[in-house]
């Protein structure tokens, strides 16, 4: 990381440039662009547990559906009471203004990030002792059990869903709201960029590796894998959180079983981009997420009524067929690239074999 | 309280026949089936399309285990033996996958309405009538019990049921030995869905079926599984019951908007519970 290669600066100067004009460029995909920023950050995070550490988890839409919860109720609750803001349906009775709809989205976002976090520690030990497929279904009991739960609770909706606060009235711009989500989400994509990519260069990195290739063995090493797994969940909770939080905003309607935690979505969603994209990769999820979100919105209308079903074939060929994703994929086809030195004499050797 | 015991001991009995079929695909095959549950409301819906065509619903005990017996060996041709051999993870992934089309496709047919058959078996009345119990949650312990008893002669004597347990033990073994496997896990997923579709049908006479329910069948089934191991029918059937006694229970005392997930966390306290009593020992859940 000491020197930033000549290549690799043009890349990213290019697209943070991209990032920034793209909501000029098509300001009638703002809001497919806010999805498609926060899609990535979720692919992002899930592929440090999934990809890099080999636990599979479909859990991180706890805290995606935290994050939203949170972010809304803090907006509503700083200024407001919160049991009648929900009574009410919101908007009618309660007016936020200018200043006080950004300060209770930046104290929402901040307790959306943090939240989380601390929870993800502290259930941790207890979840992340699991392993494999148990872990798996663990965490797929979580984030249903929290839809069901939060589809109980009467404060935040309960049932019928909960109204996130209006954007404020007295900015006239027609496309400040989308601006404004817009830019939120791209910061938030960035920040899990850096410090992913951050990672991907330390130590971490390799000792998330080392638990993914052989738990045992890496504890044999004298790691403490278990304060590791801990530390890699709760970055991916602290941007699931932050991800939802925006999300509900844009959103601005919340509902327990079809929004926050949207286990047959969402849950899925991230898992799918990252093992398309090529899981273990830090490019992978960035173009998985990028690429289904491309699909998605392109097809998603031709194909009324029978999305579910494309979904779940879509899941079935991938996981089936493609299981290394586009960068495994590529990674076979041109391992030079990569940095992969391949023997001649080994490579005729294969080819004979065949 | 006697309402809810006996409610939640009859509708264990359910639980445990299809926990019976997860532990034996799971067994068998290693495999974990997320469209488990999704199995079952497609064989009530069988039962359900029956009464509609004026049959008595009953008869879907017989017929739903056909049809679905069929269902799940074309499933199994198309998608799960490519599972077979393969990371867990893939087999959850590629069942949720299932889960999700036949989910849509039971909403495009049978329409996203709640619905039930209706057996018009009457109820019995019992202690001076202070609990109600519907013959036809009767009648379905008995079907259950019947079928499961029936499965496991079946398994014990016939040749197909001994390729099965052969394979379970050792599947290159008995490849060597002259089983034909590949044969042997279709027809255990077929008596999987069929397990699934006369559990269906019972609960579509029983309860309630709506398209998107089928997921807390096979949460409810792994459990089951989990504590009581692959393979050993009294400790199904036991922890079943206890299921299904907890069920009833949490309804009675949280309301019913929590039961589902109450479910979902007794889930979580079960793998975590055992996960720290291994954990004494330095082992995990394999």
């Amino acid at each position: 990381m000491d020197k930033v290669n000549q290549k690799d600066l043009i890349l990213y100067s290019g697209l943070i440039i991209l990032g920034l004009a793209a909501p000029f460029l098509f300001p009638g995909f703002k809001v497919q662009l806010t999805i498609l920023c926060v899609l990535i950050v979720l692919a992002m995070t899930w592929n440090l547990q999934g990809g890099e550490m080999g636990y599979n988890t479909f859990g991180n839409i706890l805290f995606y559906g935290l994050g939203m919860y949170l972010t809304a109720s803090v907006q509503v609750g700083m200024f407001f009471p919160l049991a009648e803001w929900t009574e009410s349906g919101g908007e009618k009775t309660f007016v936020h203004t200018t200043s006080q709809y950004f300060q209770g989205m930046g104290v929402g976002l901040l307790v959306a990030a943090l939240v989380p976090t601390i929870i993800a520690g502290a259930i941790g030990y207890a979840i992340l002792g699991l392993r494999g497929h148990y872990f798996a279904i663990c965490t797929l009991g979580l984030g249903i059990a929290a839809g069901e739960i939060a589809g109980g609770i009467e404060i935040i909706g309960a049932g019928q869903g909960f109204t996130t606060p209006p954007f404020p009235k007295d900015i006239v711009d027609p496309g400040a709201r989308g601006d404004f989500f817009y830019f939120l989400s791209f910061v938030l994509l960035i920040g899990t960029f850096v410090f992913i990519k951050w990672i991907y260069g330390s130590r971490f990195k390799l000792i998330l590796n080392a638990i993914r290739d052989n738990e045992d063995k890496a504890e044999a090493m004298g790691i403490q894998t278990m304060k590791y797994k801990i530390v890699g969940w709760m970055v991916s909770a602290f941007f699931a959180g932050l991800a939802g939080g925006i999300m509900g905003g844009l959103i601005g309607y919340i509902d327990s079983t079809d929004v926050a935690f949207d286990g047959r979505e969402m849950g899925v969603f991230m898992v799918l981009m990252a093992i398309l994209g090529g899981k273990g990769t830090l490019w992978g999820p960035v173009i998985g997420a990028t690429l289904f979100h491309f699909l998605k919105e392109g097809f998603w209308t031709l194909i009324l009524g029978w999305q579910y079903v494309a979904l779940g074939v879509l899941i079935v060929v991938i996981v089936i067929y493609f299981p290394e994703g586009l960068m495994g994929w590529l990674r076979e086809k041109y391992p030079e690239r990569f940095g992969e030195v391949i023997d001649e004499k080994d490579r005729k050797a294969q080819v004979e074999l065949k | 309280m006697v309402q809810a015991s006996l409610d939640g001991i009859l509708l264990g009995i359910l639980f445990a026949l299809i926990a019976y079929g997860m532990a034996l695909q799971w067994g068998v095959m290693n495999i974990i089936n997320i469209a488990q549950g999704d199995l079952v409301i497609l064989g009530g819906y069988i039962a359900y399309t029956m009464y509609l065509a004026g049959i008595h619903p009953a008869w879907g005990v017989i017929v739903s285990p056909i049809i679905m017996f069929f269902v799940g060996w074309a499933l199994y041709k198309l998608v799960i033996n490519k599972v077979v051999d393969r990371d867990l993870f893939i087999s959850i992934l590629a069942t949720f996958g299932i889960a999700i089309i036949f989910q849509q496709l039971m909403n495009f047919i049978f329409g996203a309405d709640v619905v039930v058959a209706q057996s018009e078996y009457g109820t019995t009345m019992l202690f001076d009538n202070s609990v109600t119990l519907p013959n036809s949650k009767i009648f379905s312990a008995v079907v259950s019990i019947l079928y499961a008893i029936a499965l496991v002669i079946y398994m014990k004597k016939s040749r197909l049921g001994r390729a099965i347990r052969a394979t379970a033990q050792n599947a290159r073994a008995a490849k060597i030995l002259g089983v034909d496997t590949e044969k042997v896990y279709a027809a255990t997923f077929g008596i999987n869905a069929a397990l699934c579709g006369i559990a269906g049908a019972l609960i579509a006479i029983t309860l309630t079926l709506h398209p998107y329910v089928g997921l807390p069948y096979t949460v409810r089934s792994f459990m089951i599984v989990i504590v009581a191991g692959l393979g050993n029918l009294p400790a199904v059937a036991i922890s079943g019951m206890g299921l299904g006694l907890f069920e009833e229970f949490a309804d009675y005392i949280l309301g019913t908007e929590f039961r589902i997930g109450a479910v979902f966390m007794l889930l979580v306290f079960i793998l975590v519970y055992r996960r720290f009593k291994l954990s004494k020992k330095r082992e995990y859940l394999k």
